[in-house]
């Protein structure tokens, strides 16, 4: 019963309250440059937390079974990065071996994804958040995989809340010199300041 | 030639208010000026080092896997920064927290190595990155004096006014979002009148 505790607080704490986007800053490129449109934001979103969860449950293995019997935890963001990139690269082959049709879709958002922040950003948080303890164990894992998996959702879901106030602001007059990113800037603003709304949902400490 | 390399960055091209990269390290740390001159100088010191290498190595590195070749580059560098910034700088470490690691990902730096140093020598690499970093900083500094100065009522932990009540929600996320929209907004403003279109 704890345990789905934890676990419903971890997702809840990662999509709602403190949200990838408009708490922690992380993915703010695609954020920005890929939600004109609800089409294309839902494909990024998607696409994001596909490798999210795979990222989560490869670094995990890589920091446990590789990084600390080694001792060599200092090159996590080398190693980090490495097994995103390929990661990414394997992740596109096996797609587009498999279901073409879902490579269609999200075909041209998979390679900008090595260089999203969240993606790094989330297997950084779980390792100093779950994998600071003592050995692997397979709590860790799960929770870094849950961590994962909602990020991602947050990440989708922020995507998409946007692309909708992006596709109407495009048709207001807005003042020469905001138009476009600015006044983008402007709105997700007042939309990070609706989800601190959320804030005392997850316990402290939690 | 070799100065408009170094000033393109600063405001012709500005990395965050122009080109829009490099936008999380901007949001996320500006909440203070001293985390703000930390991070610039950190991003800097990356960028000047990894435009190096790569002008450097640019005839080596074959075309078809440069992109993970850049990244390796940028990611040694990085660790760099964060065992010395670990070693003398624990306050500024800690403040910075997750975004000294993403410094790797920190889109102008690898957006400098594909689209500049991979194609110019290397004297006119180090002004681009020196441009750039010093461009990066200037709106990482701006954005912190905002917020600092509203949200906390400070500069570099020095108070301004105290009779002034701080607006608290200035340092929390949504006020650096504001102020980065308002500054974006004003810059371009500026650019249009003295350039108009």
């Amino acid at each position: 019963m704890t345990l789905l505790r934890q676990i419903g607080f971890i997702a809840i704490g990662a999509i709602l309250v403190n949200n990838f986007v408009l708490h922690r800053f992380l993915g703010l490129c695609p954020y920005m440059g890929v939600s004109k449109r609800t089409q294309s934001a839902l494909g990024m979103g998607l696409a994001v937390t596909f490798v999210m969860t795979m990222a989560s449950a490869v670094t995990w293995m890589v920091y446990e079974y590789l990084l600390v019997p080694y001792q060599l935890t200092f090159l996590r963001t080398v190693a980090y990065i490495l097994v995103i990139a390929s990661l990414v690269q394997l992740v596109e082959m096996i797609v587009q071996k498999t279901s073409p049709s879902l490579h269609t879709a999200l075909g041209i958002y998979l390679p900008l994804i090595t260089t999203n922040c969240a993606v790094l950003g989330v297997a950084i948080l779980n390792a100093d958040r779950f994998l600071a303890s003592e050995g692997a164990s397979g709590r860790d894992f799960l929770f870094s995989l849950t961590q994962g998996i909602s990020a991602g959702i947050g990440f989708t879901l922020a995507m998409l809340l946007m692309s909708g106030i992006r596709e109407r602001l495009e048709r207001m007059p807005v003042p020469k010199s905001l138009k476009g990113l600015p006044v983008a800037f402007i709105a997700a603003a007042l939309m990070s300041m609706a989800f601190m709304g959320f804030t005392g949902l997850v316990p402290e400490g939690q | 030639m070799k100065t408009k390399d170094f000033t393109k960055g600063i405001v012709q091209e500005n990395p965050v208010l122009v080109l829009a990269l490099g936008l999380c390290p901007v949001l996320a740390v500006s909440n203070s000026l001293k985390n703000a001159v930390g991070m610039g100088l950190a991003a800097t010191f990356v960028l000047f080092c990894s435009n190096f290498l790569v002008s450097t190595l640019k005839g080596l590195i074959p075309s078809k896997i440069r992109i993970p070749c850049y990244i390796v580059v940028i990611a040694s560098f990085v660790v760099l920064v964060e065992l010395y910034l670990g070693a003398y700088q624990p306050a500024l470490n800690e403040s910075l927290g997750l975004f000294v690691p993403l410094i790797v990902v920190n889109c102008i730096i690898l957006g400098r190595a594909e689209a500049f140093a991979s194609r110019n020598g290397i004297l006119s690499s180090l002004l681009d990155a020196l441009g750039m970093g010093l461009g990066f900083t200037l709106a990482l500094v701006a954005t912190a004096t905002v917020r600092e100065a509203l949200g906390n009522g400070t500069l570099w932990g020095k108070t301004l006014l105290p009779a002034m009540r701080p607006a608290l929600i200035m340092i929390l996320p949504p006020g650096a979002l504001l102020t980065l929209g308002f500054l974006m907004g004003t810059f371009r403003w500026i650019q249009g009148r003295r350039h108009p279109l």
